[in-house]
């Protein structure tokens, strides 16, 4: 018989109250009436595919964000979640989310930045146990760095 | 298990074959493997892995070339291969058996050499509405280049192409039908025999796609008549990188070669190259020789099965995991032909199938999710995707318990 390598002990650990929540709830869900920045985000793998909006002001702080789509219970939490974090920041500090964000679902603790307290968005984190499922938890955030650098190519997690 | 008493004599036959499939005696995530994604990839048998390990360990060198004694083996093995597929899916001559990389390479074939040389504007290559990309693709890119148009025949809401408007989409620009034997993403068997017999009478050639067919019932190529068949060995047990095309004698002979290289020429001179005879003159350059051995190798295992008795376990399995899926809350069976092959799409509540798919696989059951490259399928029916359950004959009862079990699980998590 084959060895089992890999052994997750509960699926509960990827599927989180906070992401059902946010998966089955989704905030800011739907388009922004004042939208200055926008990106498309699109997994081929899984289909995925969604749309972020950002209102971004003179000062370059976010001030609203919104996202629509369809996607897994996973990528569309990891949305749900990133409009409820950059909401109020400045777009160099939603930059240091991403990069921080991307560091800690691929499982690149090197990189993992001190600076950034990443709060609820750890529960994304048991997505470092499922390689498969990794991009649809960054699906979004590719987003944000395509619309913050306002990228016209859709972000793609390939 | 509660049901072997009901087997029949040929049904037990199969249903014990399981123990040859060495990939199957695993646990995944700590759980006995239930493996149910066989219309992606199938699992190979000790007799396929061993034909192949004997092959490179003893027999390897390239074929129809040296004179000496391993060249000879090599030959004899990779030409035997291809007897052992002929009589499989009884073609009349093994010089109408192209080794090909799988099916996808087979349809290219067919849709490069035999149609591109004959299409022009106002032409129509005609297809339906639940092939596989693989089936869509390569008459897209011909109809690109030639100016023709690509036709498509509609299906309804159980998955099943609606024959009539096929047979009124049958008119005398038709130069080509390219159907599904069975619909990889929805079960559905085409009644393909029927379907070519009304494409002959108005001299409508028909490329058969059976990738899905051979693993599951007895193809007879003679038999339904069809002018190609294109399949792949890795859907039939056989390993991945292996195809044929089966084309009639004639057709294939008035075709000009797909590929140039080595051993699909006679002679060569820089004022002109004379090419090789069928079906070597589809086979440029070395072929993947070890593969094709195992490819042999899996149609042989099916031979001494018996694919009447592999039909007839499918069957009884099938019906069994359509009536369990259906008896779960909030399951939305997609794909409800009458007449069905042991592959199941489904929908569960509003969970997406991508999380399904991992849920599942906790739990050892592996199935596909996504659109099964079949875009235009999901698109008719509303969805981005699904999850497929996809039967062959080493699956068992307790496999599809197993994958209620795990469903009924995922439900519990998205309560």
């Amino acid at each position: 018989m084959i060895a089992d390598s890999m052994h997750n002990d509960d699926v509960r650990d990827l599927y989180r109250d906070l992401i059902l929540d946010h998966a089955r709830s989704p905030r800011h869900f739907g388009k922004l009436d004042n939208m200055t920045h926008s990106a498309e985000g699109i997994n081929p793998l899984c289909g995925d595919k969604l749309r972020l909006y950002l209102d971004v002001d003179a000062d370059e702080n976010i001030c609203d964000a919104a996202f629509e789509g369809s996607g897994c219970a996973i990528s569309v939490a990891s949305a749900s979640l990133l409009t409820d974090t950059v909401i109020g920041l400045s777009s160099d500090d939603a930059m240091a989310f991403f990069s921080a964000v991307i560091a800690r679902l691929s499982g690149d603790d090197s990189r993992d930045d001190d600076t950034v307290d990443l709060g609820k968005l750890r529960a994304l984190a048991g997505v470092r146990d499922y390689p498969t499922r990794v991009k649809c938890a960054t699906l979004a955030w590719h987003a944000l760095k395509s619309a913050l650098q306002q990228d016209t190519a859709p972000a793609s997690t390939e | 298990m509660t049901h072997a008493q009901q087997l029949t004599d040929a049904q037990s036959v199969v249903a014990a074959c399981r123990a040859d499939f060495p990939a199957l005696d695993q646990d995944v995530n700590g759980h006995r493997l239930v493996y149910l994604d066989s219309a992606a990839s199938a699992q190979q048998p000790s007799a396929v892995i061993d034909a192949i390990a004997r092959y490179e360990r003893h027999d390897h060198a390239n074929v129809h070339r040296g004179v000496h004694t391993l060249s000879h083996r090599a030959t004899d093995a990779y030409e035997g291969a291809r007897e052992t597929l002929r009589a499989f899916i009884n073609a009349p001559g093994t010089n109408e058996v192209v080794f090909t990389s799988g099916t996808t390479e087979s349809i290219n074939l067919v849709a490069q050499s035999f149609c591109r040389p004959k299409l022009g504007s106002g032409d129509k290559v005609l297809i339906s509405h639940l092939e596989h990309h693989a089936n869509i693709v390569p008459w897209q890119l011909v109809c690109e280049q030639t100016g023709a148009e690509l036709v498509v025949a509609p299906i309804n809401e159980r998955g099943e192409i609606e024959l009539d408007a096929l047979y009124a989409l049958m008119d005398d620009k038709v130069r080509l039908l390219a159907v599904a034997h069975v619909s990889n993403a929805l079960g559905t068997i085409n009644p393909v025999k029927e379907i070519i017999a009304e494409a002959h009478s108005r001299d409508i050639p028909v490329l058969i796609d059976g990738a899905q067919g051979v693993p599951h019932m007895k193809v007879d190529v003679k038999d339904i008549d069809c002018d190609f068949y294109a399949f792949s060995g890795h859907k039939m047990f056989g390993p991945t990188g292996t195809g044929v095309l089966y084309g009639k004698e004639t057709l294939l002979d008035a075709m000009p070669p797909y590929k140039g290289g080595g051993d699909m020429i006679l002679e060569v001179s820089f004022s002109g190259t004379t090419f090789n005879e069928l079906p070597y003159k589809f086979e440029a350059g070395t072929p993947n020789i070890s593969g094709v051995v195992g490819f042999g190798a899996a149609a042989r295992y099916l031979e001494e099965l018996g694919m009447h008795n592999v039909e007839s376990w499918e069957h009884e399995l099938s019906q069994y995991m359509a009536q369990q899926l259906s008896a779960l809350a909030g399951m939305r069976l997609i794909g409800t032909a009458a007449h069905k092959a042991g592959v199941q799409s489904f929908l569960l509540d509003d969970i997406h199938p991508h999380d399904l798919g991992t849920i599942l696989d906790h739990q050892g059951v592996a199935i596909r999710t996504g659109h099964h490259c079949a875009m235009p399928v999901m698109e008719f029916f509303g969805v981005p995707g699904t999850a497929r359950a996809s039967l062959a004959l080493y699956n068992n009862f307790d496999d599809i318990d197993r994958l209620v079990a795990a469903l009924e699980k995922a439900r519990e998590i998205f309560a």
